[in-house]
């Protein structure tokens, strides 16, 4: 029942938003990071061919061992990605929620460009209140 | 209009060769509130054919008084109106001015609509001539009509008798900007300033109105709408007195 980590992940595949929540992940360099999400990228955009009906969604959800990584897709090809500990009953309306404060924060914001990374304090605020 | 110095705000695009001489001519009048050039403004169609949709200029004023727009929308647009003045200046001041000049063309609006509405709906209808009184009504009537809801203080400032201030803890149009700390003197409400301005203008009151950022650990998005008085205002004003 804990929140590790939350990352957002542009339509390309950058990374633009990633925050640790409490210490339950090692961290790893920005780099690193990158990488993670390059990858789940590639992943995802597998997964969302191998559908047997046509093209599907993708990975929703990826289990491991002790953590568990819940994935949100957006129309517009953005993805929230929520790691949490394996039994994480609210990971999906927590994501819902993160994308309508996405959605306020960040969207109707004048300084924001799209597909970059995300620097909006209300957003980094919001987020706070909502994962505590 | 009898303020001295020339007051650019009608013109969005060019205001620093506007001389006050321009304002007054009927020349001007296209660039100051840019008229749809074509469909007619036929106010002779008075039952309009089924399945057309009335001109905007022929729809009763009165049927839109508590109507609601999307907040969403809105904050959409006024996003986008943010981007387009920032792609066309050179600093925070020319953006904040270039906001005011905007504000400044919605207010002239409001202040039309409302005086329109209070002489329709009210059997004594009353035109504030004294600046409290006024700056009252902006703090609870503009803003509920504008806003959807009051404005949260007015003040006096201690140190200028020609200063007041507006106070709102939370304006809705700035709600979802997160200006960057590179920029951290812009404030937003410029556009709520210059509709301040214009209201003010209207009423007979020129004055310069500015908004300010003044966040508190309650309220980080409090939001100071600074008024400062033409001098001509406070002579009379004074005249009024006795």
């Amino acid at each position: 029942m804990t929140i590790f980590g939350l990352w957002v992940i542009n339509k390309a595949g950058g990374l633009v938003y990633q925050r640790n929540f409490g210490d339950g992940l090692p961290s790893q360099t920005s780099n690193e990071y990158l990488v993670l999400a390059g990858t789940l990228h590639g992943i995802h955009a597998i997964t969302s061919r191998l559908s047997p009906t046509g093209s599907g969604s993708g990975a929703q959800v990826i289990e491991g061992e002790s953590f568990k990584m819940t994935i949100f897709l957006t129309p517009t090809g953005t993805k929230f990605v929520l790691l949490t500990s394996p039994i994480e009953p609210t990971a999906e309306t927590v994501l819902q929620k993160v994308y309508e404060i996405y959605a306020d924060a960040v969207m109707k914001n004048p300084f924001h460009t799209p597909e970059m990374p995300i620097r909006s304090e209300a957003f980094d605020t919001r987020i706070a209140a909502l994962i505590k | 209009m009898s303020y001295p110095q020339p007051h650019p705000r009608f013109s969005v695009l060019s205001s620093s060769s506007l001389t006050s001489l321009d304002h007054l001519s009927p020349a001007s009048s296209s660039t100051r509130f840019s008229l749809p050039a074509a469909p007619s403004i036929n106010t002779t169609l008075a039952t309009p054919r089924p399945g057309v949709r009335p001109n905007v200029y022929d729809r009763n004023l009165n049927k839109t008084r508590a109507a609601e727009v999307s907040a969403s929308a809105f904050a959409f647009l006024f996003s986008e109106v943010v981007q387009y003045t920032q792609k066309r200046v050179s600093g925070i001041a020319d953006l904040e001015r270039r906001l005011n000049t905007l504000g400044y063309r919605v207010g002239v609006r409001v202040v039309e609509l409302m005086s329109w509405r209070n002489e329709s709906s009210s059997k004594t209808p009353k035109r504030e001539i004294r600046f409290l009184p006024a700056l009252m009504s902006i703090h609870t009537h503009v803003w509920r009509t504008v806003f959807g809801k009051p404005a949260d203080a007015i003040e006096k400032s201690v140190e200028n008798p020609d200063e007041y201030m507006i106070i709102d803890n939370d304006p809705p149009i700035t709600r979802n900007v997160s200006v960057p700390r590179d920029m951290s003197q812009l404030s937003c409400s410029s556009f709520t300033a210059g509709i301040v301005e214009a209201v003010l203008d209207g009423l007979g009151f020129p004055a310069r109105v500015t908004a300010h950022n003044t966040p508190t650990d309650a309220f980080p998005n409090r939001t100071t709408i600074l008024i400062k008085l033409d001098k001509a205002v406070l002579e009379r004003e004074e005249a009024l007195k006795t």
